[in-house]
């Protein structure tokens, strides 16, 4: 897995990485430009409508210069969403995944509730935490749990029992194993969980400001599909694909760091 | 052959360091019950170098696992300096074949691990740690991950963890088994060494004749159906020793008919 922000990539891998998009946009911008009537709006009225929703000045609409404040409040929901459901997923996570009780107590319910899409919830949502920021929050909050919390099971269940032999014989007691050898050990799954997690609270964000927020990259998006401004939609999505991009190399970087020991993340 | 060996001839104390008195071991096998290792009894003096040797399922792993306290025997005693074992504990060090490093820490982390678990200060595990590196050879790789290892070199963190954890017992359970045959022979070299100057007491598991020939004070052998062990003999070669000796042959032929004439290094090595 090559990655922008690892130890450098070749010019050839630059090129190759960079030529799948440039097609797509030649593609693009030959299939809808030049026409008469286009549903479709070609790649630099989008590129227009971007700079104009960064910066201002072409337009000076309602939206102009407004791509700061959108982008600022789903930041916020995303990693607010994200810390919280780290922060319940992880302790959880441990619990099911050591504790046979806690395990034969919860894992049915969380099997049969997992496979409900958030979309689903959606309603339910905005009847419990009523309409705009807080349902917003949950939704994001639900579509980054199951990944932290199945992958934190995974990894405390699936560390090495010689592990366990080699702690006890140097002199862990019992208490201690989970400090020594059950916490380091499945960090690197853990750390898998918390990325995908974070993934899917960017793919989730704009489900999740269908709730009636007026801020948010999600909320403007579906905005401008009612008032059929499709390049606003467009430069909402890029948007988020970018930010969804930066903000898993960011957690990469991290990855490599705390996990040089693995072979996997090193 | 009585006494040609000058060095590793046992202390005779009052208690043996290891008492086994007719251990047996049992395991549940479906509605079935298997013994594994059927009314053993072996003392080990200090300062020993015993090697346990036989084929596949004779309970070699599974007697020095009940030393080590993983398993716990299903009849008969086990004691050390005459009191029960009860459970694994910094007294006995054990080195497995697959060396169970923990993957997330240094070779220097590694080796300081037993000392950092019993609360040692951060200074004295450190100088722990760095003395047992040198110990075996590892210095350069001090801070290197195991995965960035080779075997051999993995197998020498392992021994140094144990060395650096003041075990009086070292439990070796087919520690050379996955190694290759350069350093399987340098490495037992570096073992013999070790113990030379460390007095420690040794349980070497092995399936290989000439190994434990090589090693040991002591070969105890033990047959399959159920396991049980049907001899104890006493090498008494002179150290280093050389396997192309007459003695030597003489000591592998004798082995080999204890061990029913089969040619031990043919058998598969895990079970």
């Amino acid at each position: 897995m090559s990655t922008l922000a690892g130890r450098g990539i070749s010019p050839r891998q630059a090129m190759l990485a960079v030529a799948a998009p440039v097609l797509g946009l030649v593609a693009w911008h030959l299939s809808t430009s030049g026409r008469a009537f286009s549903l479709i709006p070609p790649p630099w009225d989008v590129a227009v409508q971007w700079w104009d929703l960064a910066f201002g000045g072409v337009w000076d609409d309602l939206y102009s210069a407004t791509l700061l404040d959108h982008t600022l409040a789903s930041l916020g929901r995303v990693y607010g969403g994200f810390a919280l459901a780290a922060l319940v997923a992880l302790p959880l996570g441990m619990l099911i995944g050591r504790i046979a009780v806690v395990r034969d107590l919860l894992d049915p319910s969380l099997q049969i509730l997992r496979p409900i899409p958030v979309t689903a919830w959606l309603p339910l949502a905005m009847i419990v935490f009523g309409i705009g920021p807080r349902s917003a929050f949950f939704l994001v909050f639900l579509g980054a749990f199951y990944p932290i919390l199945l992958n934190t099971i995974f990894g405390v269940r699936s560390v090495e029992g010689r592990l366990f032999e080699a702690a006890a014989m140097l002199g862990v007691n019992r208490q201690a194993i989970f400090w020594k050898v059950v916490l380091p050990a499945s960090l690197p799954s853990i750390f898998t969980g918390l990325r995908l997690g974070l993934g899917f609270a960017w793919v989730v964000i704009v489900v999740g400001e269908m709730t009636g927020v007026q801020t948010g990259l999600g909320a403007i998006i579906m905005e401008a599909r009612q008032l059929s401004r499709t390049e606003i939609v467009i430069a909402g999505m890029v948007t988020i694909g970018l930010l969804g991009f930066v903000s898993d190399q960011l957690v990469q970087m991290l990855g490599r760091r705390l996990l040089r020991w693995s072979p996997q993340h090193g | 052959m009585d006494d040609l060996s000058a060095v590793g001839t046992p202390v005779r104390t009052m208690l043996p360091i290891l008492d086994v008195r007719n251990v047996t071991k049992r395991f549940a096998f479906g509605n079935e019950s298997i013994a594994a290792l059927s009314d053993a009894t072996l003392r080990i003096e200090k300062g020993e170098f015993a090697c346990l040797i036989g084929p596949s399922g004779c309970g070699k792993s599974t007697l020095l696992r009940m030393v080590g306290g993983f398993e716990t025997p299903s009849e008969g005693a086990l004691l050390m300096w005459g009191k029960p074992v009860a459970g694994p504990g910094p007294d006995r060090g054990m080195v497995f074949q697959d060396y169970g490093l923990f993957p997330w820490l240094t070779v220097a982390q590694n080796v300081g691990f037993g000392p950092a678990a019993r609360g040692r200060p951060k200074a004295e595990v450190a100088a722990t740690a760095k003395r047992f590196v040198d110990t075996v050879g590892l210095t350069r790789f001090a801070d290197a991950y195991p995965h960035q290892l080779s075997g051999g070199m993995k197998q020498r963190v392992a021994i140094a963890r144990v060395l650096a954890n003041d075990a009086e017992v070292v439990l070796m359970d087919e520690p050379f088994g996955a190694l290759d045959a350069f350093t399987r022979e340098r490495l037992q070299a570096e073992l013999l060494e070790i113990w030379a100057r460390t007095k420690l007491t040794v349980i070497f598991v092995t399936h290989a004749i000439e190994e434990a020939i090589i090693l040991a004070d002591r070969v105890v052998v033990m047959s399959p159906g159920p396991g049980r062990i049907v001899a104890d003999e006493r090498i008494a070669l002179a150290r280093p020793r050389d396997p192309t000796s007459p003695e030597f042959n003489a000591l592998r032929r004798h082995l080999s008919a204890l061990l029913g004439g089969h040619h031990q290094w043919r058998q598969p090595r895990r079970w």
